[in-house]
């Protein structure tokens, strides 16, 4: 029973990654309609720049509490994605919001390309460490046998406090309103007073800020980081946003979570159910298939989508 | 002036007459110049310009952005490496029993069955994707080859069907009434090294494609394409059947895969999954879009230009950092990646027609 | 008739093109020219590939530098072959651990009419690359290559100066089975060619052994969270768990291990073994024990003096295949040497005969192109550092 229980666990840490990306993602498509396949990249980058600070202030002293390290390393590197983010908009999207609706596509796989490249030229090639500055030593949960580390548990929470906070964001504040208006029908919100341009960019800037943040918590929670860290998961969070209802918040953190636990739990028990046919090696794909499932049994997601109807 | 006149002297069918003779004496040249080596570059670069016709269909033609074409590649590679190969006998007991010489299918009843296998496969990924829109679709596609690729690697448990990430080696070479391509061809009055004899053969398969190509772009086929890539919606008001459009434009591009994919697999001897990775897919995407999304003279320019521009760039970046540097300050793979990247962001921004657009009515 | 809509316009375009990349080709033959012309005496190639670019660079690299070390050695005290005084030219090609420009850069380096060529790096790069060395009749000697098809293809021209994988797999069972006296293991790979392969030949020895094998894992070498399978691991109480794969994969492996709470010993190849893996894994890094096809460059009786020459030349620390790399241009020029010729084939005529010291001990062949005398050496990370637990002798 202990396992079962570790497995619902991994799956939940696991899924509250993949929502905390979810939700970058889903803000962006909701707004803009376009799969930001840089998304991932920016995580990356978010992870890579805290790296160079963290090494930097680690570098003067190594007296700060670990948890204060990175709350100071947070904010800037957060402020680095948001800007990051409001370049890769401006210069490859932007201009691209009217053209045939397979350009933009291909430009954010370009973006991705060169992201991930520019990431090789300035940090490396291999696997760095990052240093685990969260405690790791692992809790057990109930006397039950399972485990869980103090890191998982700031992840799980941190996912949960940002989509309150952006939950709160998007419903009762003013640019949250414009949010939705814009993502509604973005001429007529024009119309009404919206200036649609820069909601778009504050939109991009809070995904980049998430996915810096995101990055962070990866990167703390693994340990090591590397130019291509945050492709699959990016992916994988867009499954995760699609599953839940893309545009939609609370469909973003369902969809993470329910995405999370289908994988632990998959490479955990499919070897076991089939005989060993297919095993954890295929566990790859179970996202993969979950997202071809959806979208043929229910494009618009578990709790329905909330994006403008782009043909 | 003394460009147009000179040209206006010629008839039409000496141009046509000049590039045959080129092709021909190409492989020639090239050895001569470069080696063989570059000689097998340009064979790779034939199987590419197939690769991209074939996903222009897709792509170009009905505008339908699939990010998974590789797998339909690789569906034609195994196919040929199951059926001409010591590995099947080696595995199972049956079939050594059956084959008491070995499976030595030969690549054209291969490549047949490579058709309709991949077009199969292309109907099958068509269908859920019937309702998605060109993102959705693009991120489907993307899973479907991993998920072949995936079941390509690990299709060695319970029973050895694919050998897993060792790949398939020992594979058949190819063979046309006897004649082994692996082998030089010894006409008497001059020998015909294998590598060259693979070029004309490549370039026969790519010539035919292409003219497939134009046929089908100005057919009704190509032309409900056309419509369904500009309106869906009208599309259907207009009577056409987009599903059964968008299904063939599926199995007809993956079918085209599926007979490169043999004839690779012939060609080099081995596959592995390792061949048929996403990146392979994003690469076949690129020379299409950098090419000339849609127009069959820039797709054939793009293939060639990128399927050469990495071995150029091997023989150019590298000594010249040297030179200049007096070390490598940003590796090949690096700039290539780079530059990737870069081409298809400034495509898309100031060129989305590609390098080679179609000209007059640019729809 | 087909119309084929030939223009005029297509056509000057297509012609530019043509000449365009013909001049390129040119400029691509170019780049290729690789160290000056020597001075005097006949000049003979010798070719080297290896990854020099991608993850693994930095140990292509040392490839690379071990063989040029050797290179300029004998260069530097001279080698007469026939009555003609020869000199060595290295010619070194970079395969991105690719196994399709593994085979041009092979294709490359028989146009360049190389002796004989040391390479590749990894297995699944050597292998496809053997089939060009085989049909050019140029013996390939690989310094590191450890998966056994590599020499069992049947071609006369494959040989390795490492243990196999068919030798590390059972060298590592045997640990677990009489050192750890595990009853149980569970095994991970990572889907690779190597890291699959290696668990294989292992998963054979312990079964042979009579040990139970609780549950066959994998992943993939690109992964980074193992919880899931390591819980499912955890579940069926292993005394042992052995990973086949790179320590990329194998050290955050290690490290979701500890966290979990499991506390069992994680055996893994050569692909793990690196001094990397201490800071990968961090501190569970001490629950690892390890295996290399080959000897330890401390265990080596020249292995100080060449660890000094060569930080000398290239100043900077063997990782760890360099010392392969040098004998591996040793046992060619050997081979040059006992057949009084330069000549590929009758290098690869004499090669089976070898018999002679190298760094890393005896060297001579068996009739497949191993090694007679391979050795398998085993690591722990006792202090949180790599160091020499046990030589195995084949």
């Amino acid at each position: 029973m202990d396992i079962f229980l570790q497995q619902i666990i991994n799956g939940l840490v696991l899924g509250s990654i993949y929502a905390l990306i979810a939700l970058g993602y889903t803000m962006v498509y909701g707004v803009l309609g376009i799969i930001n396949f840089a998304h991932g990249e920016v995580l990356m980058i978010g992870a890579m720049v805290s790296l160079s600070l963290l090494r930097l202030i680690l570098g003067f002293t190594s007296d700060l509490p670990g948890w204060l390290t990175l709350l100071i390393v947070l904010p800037i590197t957060m402020a680095v994605c948001a800007g990051l983010s409001y370049w890769i908009e401006r210069i490859a999207y932007r201009p691209l919001r009217n053209a045939p609706r397979l350009a933009p596509l291909i430009s954010a796989i370009g973006m991705s390309i060169l992201l991930q490249t520019i990431a090789m030229m300035i940090w490396s090639r291999n696997p760095m460490t990052y240093p685990q500055l969260l405690p790791s030593i692992p809790i057990d949960v109930w006397g039950s046998g399972a485990t869980i580390t103090g890191k998982e548990i700031v992840i799980i929470v941190v996912a949960l406090a940002v989509m309150c906070g952006l939950l709160f964001l998007v419903e009762k504040t003013k640019l949250g309103r414009a949010m939705r208006a814009t993502a509604e029908n973005t001429q007529i919100a024009a119309l009404m007073g919206v200036n649609p341009n820069r909601v778009i960019s504050i939109t991009f800037m809070l995904g980049g800020a998430l996915a810096a943040l995101a990055g962070i918590m990866i990167a703390s929670n693994y340990g090591n980081v590397h130019f291509y860290m945050g492709f699959i998961p990016g992916l994988k969070a867009f499954t995760a946003a699609v599953l839940g209802g893309i545009g939609n918040l609370k469909g973003a953190m369902l969809g993470g979570l329910l995405l999370g636990l289908i994988e632990s739990l998959g490479a955990g028990y499919i070897g076991d159910l089939t005989g060993g046919v297919f095993g954890s090696n295929y566990q790859d794909i179970f996202a993969f298939l979950v997202l071809i499932l959806v979208l043929v049994i229910r494009p618009t997601g578990l709790l329905g989508e909330r994006v403008s109807d782009r043909a | 002036m003394l460009r147009e006149t000179l040209f206006n002297r010629l008839p039409r069918s000496a141009y046509l007459w000049i590039g045959i003779i080129a092709l021909i004496l190409m492989p020639w040249v090239v050895g001569a110049s470069g080696g063989n080596y570059w000689v097998r570059v340009l064979d790779f670069a034939l199987l590419y310009i197939v690769l991209a016709l074939g996903l222009n269909v897709v792509v170009g033609f009905a505008g339908l952005l699939d990010l998974g074409y590789i797998a339909f590649y690789a569906l034609g590679a195994y196919s040929f490496a199951l059926l001409a190969s010591p590995h099947l006998p080696q595995q199972f007991e049956t079939i050594a029993a059956a084959f008491p010489e070995g499976m030595h299918f030969s690549p054209w009843i291969v490549a047949v069955f490579s058709i309709i296998l991949a077009a199969l496969f292309g109907i099958i990924l068509g269908f859920p994707t019937l309702q998605l829109r060109g993102d959705y679709l693009a991120i489907v596609t993307l899973g479907f080859g991993e998920i072949i690729r995936i079941f390509m690697n690990n299709l060695d448990r319970p029973f050895n069907l694919t050998n897993g990430p060792k790949g398939i080696t020992a594979i058949d070479p190819i063979q046309l009434f006897g004649i082994s391509f692996a082998k030089p061809l010894d006409l008497g009055f001059i020998q015909i090294p294998g590598l060259y004899l693979v070029f004309y053969l490549f370039l026969l398969l790519a010539i035919s494609v292409a003219i497939v190509c134009l046929h089908l772009q100005d057919s009704r086929i190509g032309r409900a394409w056309i419509a369904i890539r500009e309106d869906e919606i009208a599309a259907k008001a207009m009577g056409i059947n987009t599903r059964n459009m968008k299904l063939l434009a599926f199995a007809i591009g993956a079918s085209f895969a599926g007979v490169a994919g043999v004839l690779f697999s012939a060609f080099q001897g081995f596959v592995s999954p390792e061949s048929f990775t996403l990146w392979e897919s994003i690469v076949v995407l690129a020379m299409v879009v950098l090419g000339g999304i849609g127009h069959i003279p820039g797709v054939i320019l793009g293939a060639v230009l990128l399927a050469i521009f990495p071995e150029v760039l091997r023989g150019i970046a590298q000594p010249l950092q040297q030179a200049l540097f007096g070390h490598v300050i940003i590796d090949v793979e690096v700039i290539r990646q780079l530059i990737y990247g870069l081409a298809l962001i400034l495509i898309m921004l100031y060129r989305p027609g590609g390098i080679w657009q179609k000209g007059g009515n640019n729809s | 008739m087909i119309n084929l809509k030939v223009s005029k316009v297509m056509f000057m375009k297509s012609a530019i093109a043509a000449a365009a990349t013909l001049v390129l080709f040119g400029c691509g033959k170019g780049g290729d020219k690789t160290a000056a012309t020597p001075a005097d005496g006949v000049e003979v190639k010798i070719g080297h590939v290896a990854p020099l670019t991608g993850p693994i660079a930095h140990l292509g690299k040392d490839n690379e530098n071990g063989a040029r070390l050797a290179i300029e050695e004998i260069n530097k005290s001279g080698l007469t072959i026939d009555g003609k005084k020869v000199v060595l030219t290295l010619v070194p090609e970079d395969d991105a651990e690719d196994p399709k420009t593994a085979t041009q850069v092979a294709q490359k380096l028989v146009d360049a009419k190389v002796v004989g060529v040391v390479g590749h790096l990894n297995s699944g790069t050597s292998i496809p690359a053997s089939k060009i060395y085989s049909d050019a009749g140029i013996t390939q000697v690989s310094p590191s290559a450890t998966n056994p098809d590599f020499t069992n293809q049947g071609f006369k021209t494959t040989y390795r100066l490492v243990a196999t994988d068919a030798q590390q797999g059972p060298a590592l069972a045997n640990y677990v089975v009489n050192t750890l006296k595990a009853k149980t293991v569970a095994i991970i790979d990572d889907s690779t060619q190597y890291g699959k392969g290696l668990a294989d030949e292992f998963e054979k020895t312990i079964k042979a052994a009579g040990v139970k094998v609780v549950t066959r894992e994998a992943s993939n070498n690109k992964a980074t969270d193992f919880k899931a399978i390591l819980t499912k691991v955890k579940g069926k109480k292993p005394d042992v768990i052995m990973y086949g794969g790179m320590d990329a994969t194998g050290g955050p492996l290690t490290k979701q291990a500890a966290e979990l709470g499991i506390k069992v010993k994680v055996v893994g190849g050569d692909g793990m073994c690196t001094e990397k893996l201490a800071e990968l894994a961090g501190d569970a890094v001490i629950n690892v024990t390890c295996s290399e096809a080959g000897m330890a460059l401390s265990k080596m009786a020249q292995g100080a003096d060449f660890q000094k020459r060569y930080k000398e030349r290239f100043n900077a620390d063997v990782q760890i295949y360099a010392p392969f790399t040098y004998d591996a241009v040793y046992v060619l020029v050997d081979s040059m040497k006992r057949a009084n010729s330069a000549d590929p084939a009758k290098i690869l005529a004499a090669m089976p005969d070898t018999k002679m010291d190298g760094l890393v001990g005896n060297i001579a062949f068996d009739n497949k192109g191993d090694m007679k005398e391979g050795v398998i050496t085993l690591y722990d990370f006792k202090d949180k550092k790599k160091t020499v637990l046990d030589v195995i002798k084949m």
